[in-house]
């Protein structure tokens, strides 16, 4: 036996107490170096550090690889990985009947950009305070390997066929549909990746984020625009993005010539040094125009493109009352008798 | 199920002469064998201004008899035109003069400019479903006119707007001749609006020729309008214009007339689409998602109105929110969102919108998510014709979605029920954590009916097996797909439930008890057995099927929702006509009770009526019943998009067990 004193190592918590097991999900069934487990890190480590109560939020998905992932992370949050292409629908009703929840949505380029396009523009549309990401491999995985609508014109798939359909920019559409930040990532930019869904977790309003994410098994040889290699190759950040959160109580200067500095919903300071001469991430035609620009020039432009915090998320506009409307109790929902009687009587 | 208690004059009907005086006094028969009847019926309701003797038009030629409160008025106009104002004038007026009315709006799939009908019938007896002979037709739709007037029986009148010169077409009917344009032109409304005061003139014309109390007439219109006096008073004008006209340039000599009676007393008008609103609002619904589709738009849009009037606290602040959504698979896929988080939610669709919603039904059936879909049937396949009633989404929801899915289904019969169901469907859906379904019909959701006033819902609201925190804290945690009370429902728990173990994941693939993704062939056949059970606990939830008659007749009528009161009135033919006495058991639900299975024991023949062409209720009985017994089903189905009658079953009934008549 021994007698040597041990010192326990002070656990490591987050703001609210809690260690990072508690933000952990389930074992990944996913293939080894699938870019999807590192957005699950990421995440899991984004909520961690922001010390977000894992039971405050609801996990949507809809159906493919991406939408398998929920499971691999925050298990004690609250989970529903619905029907192919629908996600947005079973999310919005879930935030309707309870709107003081924080949602992430988990979605991929089929999920979204095929199946889902209808739901996901409406999503969009109404600026639902929720994250919506698309890890975005531009295959199809669980069916083995057919292009998504996010493929680029030109890119091969294994068995040689080349995709003659323009892809779909998901950034693009999701600016001019309404949502209020929308960026681009990369799974394997594990910086830009982490700073980015710090801030979507204080915002307030859809935040999507297209985070190509290669898939090792189908699409990640030559010819491939969305394999490590492309990436790395291609991948053109438009700004550096730097997150300060409200808690943390550190002065970062900046130099408003070159950083555009946007406070967030919780008080969060987002910081975006500018790498591109056009960069305004307040102005939507400017920033449509990067991405037209861009894809003429074969970059993947990466980073925030657009932030909008003053525009009312969806909830806010119906004007519901504070608590959620799932567990109001019985005498706020049940009309009383006196009401039945005079609308009886109006029908006398 | 209660039939509707007209006083009965009927008796004597050729021996009534006139209704003299003021109302109070009634001197109506020249026999008094049986005046009290007539007094009975007569005097709750005061009729001051009817003073019929004074109108030398109101005098039937002498040797017709006069059939009184037992006829139908057609108003044939074009869509559009602002017809449905005065048609409700018309149906409301004759409903607060105690006698027992239906309204019953026959309207293109069209926004403006083709043809409609709408039918009110009168009836002593308080027969309420469709009758297909028209006694009385306003023509005011020059497009039809000519076979609107061939399509009378002989006796029938017709009151037309002058410039068709419809009395040239058939010389067995009594015609009345109206200028409708110069009397609209008379009351000085403005020519944008004339076409709309021109329908109110219809109003007091047949107001004047058919005895309707014009008291009753001017305080249905003023409610009516309540909140545009100055349209009132225009309408007014027209209504007048048209009784004065009557009375001094047509000579009356049809034989229908409404004499007062105290049938109504109590009861409300109301259409199924509305009473299904109010029993959302009053089953405390707090989240409701819909695409517009016809004919169930109005549930949601009667909805928006009650809600706001209702469930808008002192704040401001709204306890609900109503979102129309994309299409009707975004509609049903915030139900289930929304159901999941913890609210009562709903929509309301048709047809149509019940095929868009066939993957997320499965869903919502086999992930255990509350949420209930009003269906108001019209007809099919594909978009069929949307403005016409029928039963036909019976087999389809029964089993919606692939795979072994079940459904529970709620069939309200009656705007009461309308009502009823709505409220009850919420507390069904939460205990059954599952999607229930409640199937109405056009005809039942979009037309006026008769109704006792709706009861207060007496059960408390209902939110089924939902564990909370402090509940979770004792257990020290739960399996979310685990039968533990034997009933086949398990426990769950609502986002946002402040403990380490509330969490758990849904899932439309593959789960164990805990809700961890398995493929294991012994989870997957568990979970499936469990979910039958719990189907078989529905049956201690729904609504009970309703016996009418003693249940000792050889044959047995199984109907279910609108076509009720087409049965209600065959069963009374077929007795009256041809001595043959019958039972009746109406469905209200599926799964099917035990009462189903022996009503049809208990019978030699059982008639199975509804309102589609491949018999689904009988489908689904015999897929139920023991094969001995499915042999005695007869399938009696009508299906032409117009509400069923009674005498299209009496016809068959009578036919088939060749009753003599």
């Amino acid at each position: 036996m021994s007698t040597t004193p041990v010192t326990p190592q002070p656990v490591k918590t987050n703001r609210i107490g809690l260690q990072i097991l508690d933000y952990r999900g389930g074992k990944t069934t996913l293939c080894a170096g699938c870019g999807h487990n590192a957005i699950s890190e990421r995440i899991t480590e984004a909520f961690y550090e922001m010390g977000i109560q894992p039971e405050r939020v609801m996990k949507m998905s809809g159906i493919g690889c991406s939408s398998k992932s929920p499971a691999y992370f925050m298990s004690r949050s609250f989970s529903f990985n619905s029907v192919h292409g629908r996600m947005p629908s079973v999310a919005t009703g879930a935030l309707l009947a309870n709107k003081t929840m924080r949602s992430i949505g988990i979605s991929g380029d089929g999920d979204t950009a095929s199946i889902g396009m209808g739901q996901f523009v409406h999503l969009l549309r109404r600026n639902m305070p929720m994250i919506y990401i698309i890890e975005d491999n531009g295959v199809y995985g669980l069916t083995k390997g057919q292009f998504s609508a996010t493929a680029d014109i030109g890119s091969k798939l294994k068995s040689g066929v080349i995709n003659d359909l323009p892809a779909i920019d998901t950034c693009a559409l999701a600016i001019q549909m309404g949502a209020t930040f929308v960026g681009r990532s990369f799974s394997g930019d594990k910086k830009q990746l982490s700073a980015m869904l710090k801030a979507a977790v204080a915002h307030r309003g859809t935040v999507m984020l297209d985070v190509i994410s290669p898939c090792v098994t189908f699409n990640d040889h030559e010819g491939s625009t969305k394999s490590y290699k492309f990436m790395q190759g291609h991948e053109e950040p438009v700004a550096e993005v730097g997150f300060v959160s409200h808690f943390e109580d550190i002065a970062v200067d900046y130099d408003p010539d070159t950083t555009v500095d946007v406070q967030l919903h919780d008080g969060s300071h987002l910081r975006l040094r500018k790498l591109h001469e056009d960069y305004d991430p307040t102005d939507k035609v400017r920033a449509m125009n990067l991405l037209l620009e861009a894809h003429a020039k074969d970059e993947v432009l990466t980073g925030v493109f657009y932030v909008d915090t003053q525009k009312p998320d969806f909830t806010s506009m119906l004007n519901m009352v504070d608590e959620p409307l799932a567990t109001l109790a019985a005498e706020r929902v049940r009309p009383s008798r006196e009401v039945l009687a005079q609308i009886m009587a109006e029908h006398s | 199920m209660e039939m509707i208690q007209a006083c009965q004059p009927q008796d004597h009907p050729s021996k009534r002469l006139l209704i003299k005086g003021r109302g109070q006094e009634l001197r109506g028969f020249t026999d008094d064998t049986h005046p009290q009847t007539w007094k009975e019926c007569i005097q709750p309701m005061t009729t001051p201004q009817l003073v019929v003797q004074d109108q030398p038009g109101l005098q039937p030629a002498s040797g017709i008899q006069q059939i009184v409160n037992d006829f139908s008025i057609q108003i044939a106009t074009v869509n559009g035109s602002g017809s449905q104002s005065a048609n409700n004038v018309l149906l409301r007026s004759i409903f607060r003069m105690g006698v027992p009315v239906s309204g019953k709006n026959l309207f293109p799939s069209n926004i403006a400019g083709l043809p409609t009908w709408y039918t009110i019938r009168v009836s002593k007896d308080g027969w309420v479903a469709r009758k297909t002979d028209i006694d009385v037709l306003i023509a005011m739709n020059a497009e039809t006119a000519q076979q609107d007037v061939q399509s009378l029986r002989a006796g029938a009148a017709v009151i037309y707007d002058q410039s068709l010169k419809l009395d040239q077409v058939r010389d067995d009917l009594t015609y009345y001749a109206v200028p409708f344009d110069q009397l609209a032109a008379a009351t000085g409304a403005d020519a944008k609006i004339r076409k709309l005061v021109k329908n109110m003139v219809y109003v007091g014309v047949a107001a004047q020729l058919l005895s309707i109390d014009m008291d009753w007439v001017e305080k249905t219109v003023r409610k009516q309008f309540a909140k545009k006096p100055k349209a009132a008073e225009l309408n007014l004008k027209a209504v007048r214009a048209g009784f004065d006209y009557a009375a001094s340039s047509l000579t009356k000599q049809d034989p229908f007339v409404v004499a007062p009676m105290s049938a109504t007393q109590g009861k409300i008008i109301i259409e199924g689409n509305e009473a299904t609103a109010m029993g959302a609002m009053f089953a405390g619904v707090t989240v409701v998602t819909w695409y517009p589709i016809t004919p169930s738009s109005s549930v949601v849009e009667d909805l928006i109105d009650y809600m706001k009037e209702y469930r808008v606290e002192p704040d401001g602040k709204a306890s609900f929110a109503i979102v129309q959504a994309e299409d009707e698979l975004a509609a049903v896929g915030m139900v289930l969102g929304a159901g999941w988080a913890g609210a009562r939610s709903m929509t309301a669709t048709s047809g149509p919108g019940i095929s868009l919603m066939a993957e997320f039904a499965g869903l919502g059936y086999y992930a255990e998510i509350p949420g209930v879909i009003f269906d108001v049937q019209r007809t099919g396949p594909s978009t069929g014709l949307p403005t016409r009633t029928c039963q036909g989404d019976l087999t389809f929801i029964a089993g919606l979605s692939h795979g072994d899915t079940k459904h529970v289904m709620l069939i309200p019969g009656s705007v009461q029920e309308c009502f009823e169901f709505a409220t009850e469907a919420f507390n069904i859906a939460e205990q059954m954590q599952s999607p229930i379904f409640v199937l109405s019909d056009l005809d039942l959701g979009m037309n006026n009916w008769m109704s006792e006033p709706f009861d207060y819902p007496e059960k408390p609201i209902n939110r089924g097996k939902v564990l909370d925190a402090k509940q979770l804290q004792e257990l020290g945690g739960f399996a979310r797909y685990k039968d533990v009370d034997g009933d086949g429902i398990p426990y769950r728990t609502l986002p946002g439930t402040d403990h380490p173990a509330a969490a758990y994941f849904t899932r439309g693939s593959g789960h164990n008890e805990k809700g961890q993704y398995t493929e294991r062939p012994d989870d997957y056949e568990n979970n499936m057995l469990r979910l039958s059970r719990k189907f078989e606990t529905a049956k201690t939830l729904v609504p009970k099927p309703i016996l009418q008659g003693k249940g000792r007749e050889k044959v047995g009528i199984i109907a279910f929702g609108s076509s009720h009161w087409a049965v209600i009135e065959s069963r009374d033919q077929l007795q009256r006509e041809s001595k043959l006495g019958t039972d009746y058991l109406r469905i209200r639900a599926y799964p099917f009770t035990q009462e189903i299975h022996d009503f049809v024991a208990q019978h030699e023949r059982i008639y199975v009526v509804e309102q589609n062409r491949d018999g689904q209720m009988l489908h689904l009985l015999k897929v139920d019943l023991d094969p001995t017994q499915i042999v005695k089903l007869k399938s009696l189905r009508h299906f032409n998009g117009l509400p069923i009658d009674a005498r299209s079953i009496t016809r068959v009934i009578a036919e088939q067990e060749g009753a003599a008549k």
